[in-house]
């Protein structure tokens, strides 16, 4: 199996992009990814394409609509979809065609237009329920985030002040994001304690909002990354992925147990064997904040309801033992769907090959790992990097 | 490094001015419930819960299923349920599915049914409880359309209320 490394990425700006088109998005991080790398598209050898339902801007065969944007024209392409968690799978996508010794460069695009839908994303969002025993409740999607989140609080005995601390540092540290939309230098925990109430629990302020935009990563073979950056190694060591039933109804809410295979699938590939110990970084799936703490535990960085604590003692501050979404994650940042990839896959690697700038953490991490979630809330897909 | 990223948010107002195409797609669907989900259905006309047990697990399953998505073999009977259960966990939703406010809020949740295996139930409504009243692990009993109102749906139950008189509104 040849060793993967990550040899540039780039984002757009999160934001509601109406002016521009998905291809045009794509184009932009795309040629972001090319630049940090020094490659030209020529010398890219295989395009793969991520984002989420189809139904989100009403395109079908989104690949191929985004096709042009993303380089993928006369080449092998092809699109990656498993939800949310697409933002981190289309990377291990990537790194499976270098893995296989198939090619020698990828280039991973990833794009998500949400700002098509009418009246509201969330309209279309409905249309993930099962048709036959949830559709006619006429479900709004922050339901099911609401009583996972309820289930999560009870289960753990963890108190809504602290997960409203999640909020409070990624919109903080997305100050200095510069994609940032929902950047917040003076929120604080009673902002998002008094936030307008959707579900309840979840309150506005617990929520990550829909947005626009793209991201993209270059990845190579070890053997061409030191030819073309050998100040920066940054390699991919781990990957995994695993579902749970799509029986919701049925599942435990409170523990993501399909993480936690994925995360050890990962860990075991990296030779991690006590990832508390050895994980330096982390940007788990942050779409809502109780997400941040329930991935930790599922990432098995802390035990189940300890994440909670650790919030609250500043351990996953940017200047923390463990920092956690330093790049401000989707709280902070925004939710693109798949292209959140450049938040979670994207932070991890600026973090590592020390290129974060403002954002750089204290601790000098040498080896990260990121997460996404999707489908109906129980796929998890998870990277471990490290610096060579 | 990131580089500086071109573009910006545009406001509403802007966005509208952006040359764009308005369109809504003209499809319609039958989704088939299938054998297991359709006698569910078929069942809650009838004013009854029904479930499926798989004897190589021993589970019994709601939403029932023709296999054993664990065992991967096929299930092997029907169940009739009494049709109470527990609140697993509930919302108070202040939003409908589009995403409107709503000033009387919605009580949602999930319930496991009696005599189903643990933690195997559905999402429903609950109803005549005040919101502050709901807590996870409350019993709760269905709460029927009438008869002539009901057309094989889950929604032929209306919502699921307290089995305790004192904690009904
Ligand atoms: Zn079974």
């Amino acid at each position: 199996m040849k060793e993967v490394a990550v040899v540039g990425a780039g984002m757009t700006l999160f934001a509601s992009r109406m002016m521009e088109t998905g291809k045009e998005l794509c184009w932009e991080a795309a040629k972001q990814a090319l630049d940090e790398a020094g490659l030209s598209l020529q010398e890219i050898d295989a395009v793969i394409m991520g984002t989420a339902p189809d139904a989100f801007d009403g395109i079908h065969k989104k690949g191929e609509n985004l096709l042009d944007g993303a380089g993928g024209a006369n080449k092998p392409y092809m699109r990656v979809y498993t939800g949310g968690g697409t933002a981190v799978m289309t990377p291990i996508a990537g790194w499976w065609h270098i893995a296989s010794g198939m090619f020698d460069t990828v280039l991973v695009v990833n794009e998500e237009k949400m700002s098509s839908a009418r009246p509201h994303a969330q309209s279309v969002f409905a249309h993930i329920w099962d048709p036959i025993l949830d559709r006619p409740l006429r479900p709004n999607l922050v339901w099911i985030f609401a009583m996972e989140m309820q289930r999560y609080m009870h289960k753990y005995n963890v108190r809504k002040e602290d997960i409203a601390l999640v909020s409070v540092k990624n919109k903080r540290n997305a100050v200095d994001h510069p994609c940032a939309q929902l950047a917040d230098p003076k929120i604080t925990v009673e902002d998002v304690l008094n936030s307008e109430p959707m579900a309840l629990p979840v309150r506005r302020l617990d929520i990550s909002p829909p947005s626009d935009g793209a991201s993209a990563l270059v990845l190579a073979s070890l053997d061409v990354a030191r030819e073309i950056c050998p100040d920066r190694i940054v390699t991919i060591d781990g990957v995994g992925w695993c579902i749970d039933t799509t029986m919701w109804t049925n599942r435990d809410l409170a523990f993501p147990k399909f993480l936690a295979r994925a995360a050890d699938q990962a860990y075991r590939m990296a030779g991690i064997k006590d990832p508390k110990k050895e994980i330096h970084i982390a940007e788990p799936y942050d779409p809502f904040n109780y997400k941040e703490l329930q991935h930790m535990e599922g990432l098995l960085l802390c035990e189940p309801g300890e994440a909670a604590i650790l919030t609250r003692e500043g351990v996953t501050q940017r200047d923390g033992r463990l920092p956690v979404c330093p790049s401000g994650g989707l709280l902070g940042v925004g939710n693109p769907i798949a292209a959140t990839m450049g938040i979670k896959v994207g932070e991890i690697y600026w973090q590592l090959a020390r290129k974060a700038g403002k954002r750089q953490v204290r601790n000098d991490p040498v080896t990260g790992v990121c997460q996404a979630w999707g489908d109906l809330m129980q796929f998890s897909s998870v990277l471990v990097m490290r610096r060579r | 490094m990131i580089s500086q990223p071109r573009g910006r948010k545009l406001s509403r107002e802007e966005a509208e001015r952006v040359p764009h195409v308005v369109a809504r797609p003209k499809a319609r669907y039958a989704w088939s419930a299938g054998p297991a989900t359709g006698r569910f259905l078929e069942e809650l006309k009838e004013g009854r819960v029904l479930a499926r047990r798989c004897n190589g697990c021993g589970r019994v399953l709601v939403p029932p299923r023709m296999f054993c998505e664990r065992c991967f073999r096929p299930t092997d009977e029907w169940v009739y349920l009494p049709g109470t259960g527990t609140i697993q966990t509930y919302s108070i939703s202040y939003i409908d599915t589009d995403a409107n406010r709503i000033a009387k809020p919605i009580l949602v949740g999930v319930l496991a049914f009696d005599g189903a295996s643990e933690g195997c139930g559905i999402m429903h409504y609950f109803g005549e409880v005040a919101p502050e009243k709901l807590y996870i692990g409350m019993e709760v009993e269905p709460v029927w359309k009438p008869q002539a109102e009901r057309e094989g749906a889950i929604t032929d139950i209306k919502y699921f209320r307290p089995r305790r008189k004192e904690d009904r509104q």
